[in-house]
């Protein structure tokens, strides 16, 4: 069975915004009516997004790390939002285990976006039924597309490729293997919502260098040279 | 979260709807069992119009909740899952009932079915006050469910949830029942005073219980499990955005911590003492007018706990729209 899913890497977000941007312009765009804003160049601006870019600070100055936290809907495997849905318009898609609002059957009610406790969904004041990720559900199921944009305009955007995209069912594919073999993690565990996305954590980057690394012992020019020096710069005084 | 007062209306309008039905079933089985002296058939038929436009009103109130009120119908389809659904389809059984219930007293449809063992007269009265009786309890438990079932909520996560919201409709719907038969100046006053003191001491407890329950809860979700970083200090720097949006209004009550504490001394006065003590009072003073107060103050105080309820309620998406840069 598939279960589609992002995989985010902390390590590698630089917190641009860009796959906020790209998601907002390709939904707001689509088949589905836009994502609707209001006063958005005046005081109190306010709009529906699918994807949130959030900014942590872990520890205490000067012992401080920036982690840039990009947040959308986490395609849960036991999705707490469908089943409290009086109208069955929150549904999973059974073919690739997407979590997605039929915005023609959703009555506004907001049930399913208290039963989430990753605050992923919004309700659109314009048409107002509620909305919510969708992984860009028209672009990842087209054939159409070449293979390589059949991806969520986020992953697209994405410019450190901070954001992988693919079916976290199959032992091989490149979220799999990412989430085995970088400690890729769900967040909040403790409700047993088996979230589908996954974060990959944040790595201390160290280099450690040995001496000879630094002033290089063993020349071989040094053996064979027959030059007589007197105090002047040798290759042997550059630092490598 | 934040206290929407289309559902506080909703709650307590129906709340007290539902008890105001029970009450009147209740006199009538006493009646039966010649504990209370006879009503005419107005009492009740005027008694269920009175509970009848509660529970209308709550579910009028119901409406403005919703984004799309002309899909409401929609809201029926998902009962084997959903609480909100169940609710959906059991409030209009049991206004059904309700109007039926006074129907048939108003028409006089008191001629006895079926006499079981020549001691009790089963007339069409009581059997579709029985079936409101049962839609009325199903109503309470779908109402509170629709709450106590959200477990990520966990000061609506518990069986309290429930008996509060069952309680405090009873207590209101007797107090109602009480003024409604000072109104008339009927003898039943007594009764139902008595018995919605009695609900309004159950639900204190209640009420009580789950105030001290949720002083002691420790939040499951933390900062740290919400971005999954070990370390004991992690702030936000930024939500994401400057404004606001539907998360930073649907989940925050935007109060001061002392509005909340002085709403939580304004109901926790005008839901318990207060309407015993002039009930009681009423009692030994022969007041008509007394039962009438002592419900209009419930009921004020009432909307002051449902408001509470909402407003106290912390939801783990919180963690995530802390800090505007």
């Amino acid at each position: 069975m598939t279960q589609y899913a992002l995989v985010i890497d902390l390590n590698v977000c630089v917190g641009c915004q860009a796959c906020v941007t790209s998601c907002k312009q390709w939904n707001t765009s689509g088949w589905a009516g836009p994502l609707v804003d209001q006063n958005p160049y005046d005081e109190e601006p306010s709009g529906t997004f699918f994807n949130r870019v959030q900014t942590f600070e872990v520890g205490t100055f000067p012992d401080t790390e920036t982690v840039h936290f990009p947040k959308s809907c986490l395609h849960c495997e036991e999705p707490p939002c469908v089943p409290v849905c009086p109208t069955g318009a929150s549904y999973k898609r059974a073919d690739n285990g997407v979590v997605l609002v039929d915005y023609d059957k959703c009555i506004g009610c907001k049930y399913c976006s208290w039963a989430c406790p990753y605050g992923v969904r919004e309700v659109d004041a314009q048409q107002r039924v509620m909305k919510k990720c969708t992984l860009c559900i028209e672009r990842i199921t087209d054939g159409s597309l070449p293979e390589r944009e059949r991806k969520p305009a986020c992953v697209l955007a994405c410019p450190t490729s901070a954001r992988l995209f693919g079916d976290v069912h199959d032992p091989a594919s490149e979220v799999s293997v990412a989430i085995r073999e970088q400690g890729g993690y769900p967040l909040m565990p403790e409700w047993g919502t088996k979230p589908s996305n996954h974060y990959l954590p944040r790595r201390k980057t160290r280099r450690h260098l040995d001496p000879d690394e630094i002033i290089r012992v063993d020349n071989p020019l040094r053996k064979e040279d027959l030059t007589t020096y007197t105090d002047e710069e040798t290759l042997d005084d550059v630092t490598w | 979260m934040h206290p929407a007062f289309s559902v506080i209306f909703l709650t307590t309008l129906i709340g007290a709807g539902q008890g105001l039905f029970l009450a009147l079933y209740t006199g009538q089985l006493y009646a039966l069992a010649h504990l209370l002296p006879e009503q005419d058939p107005d009492f009740y038929a005027l008694g269920s119009v009175l509970a009848l436009a509660l529970l209308a009103g709550g579910l009028l109130a119901s409406f403005f909740h919703l984004g799309r009120p002309e899909r409401a119908w929609r809201a029926a389809s998902r009962w084997r899952t959903s609480w909100l659904s169940r609710e959906v389809i059991v409030l209009p059984i049991v206004m059904a009932c309700v109007f039926a219930y006074g129907l048939a007293h108003g028409l006089g449809w008191t001629d006895p079915l079926i006499t079981i063992r020549d001691t009790l007269p089963l007339d069409a009265t009581l059997i579709l006050g029985a079936l409101g009786t049962l839609g009325t309890f199903a109503l309470f438990v779908c109402t509170a469910m629709i709450y106590a079932h959200v477990r990520f909520l966990e000061e609506w996560h518990s069986p309290l949830t429930v008996a509060n919201f069952t309680f405090l409709g009873i207590a209101s719907g007797f107090m109602l029942a009480a003024a409604y038969s000072a109104y008339r100046g009927d003898q039943l006053v007594a009764f139902f005073g008595t018995w919605a003191v009695v609900a309004t001491l159950l639900g204190m407890a209640s009420r009580l219980a789950s105030l001290a329950r949720n002083r002691r809860l420790k939040p499951k979700s933390t900062v740290q499990t919400a971005i999954g970083v070990r370390h004991q200090v992690i702030e936000q720097l930024t939500q994401g955005f400057t404004g606001g949006s539907f998360n930073t209004r649907e989940f925050f009550h935007h109060e001061a911590p002392g509005t909340l504490a002085a709403v939580r001394w304004f109901y926790l006065v005008l839901v318990f003492p207060l309407p015993v003590a002039l009930i009681g009072i009423a009692y030994v003073i022969e007041s008509p007018t007394l039962p009438i107060a002592a419900f209009l103050i419930q009921y004020l105080g009432l909307i002051g706990e449902r408001w509470s309820f909402f407003a106290e309620a912390r939801h783990p998406q919180n963690l995530y729209y802390q800090r505007i840069a």
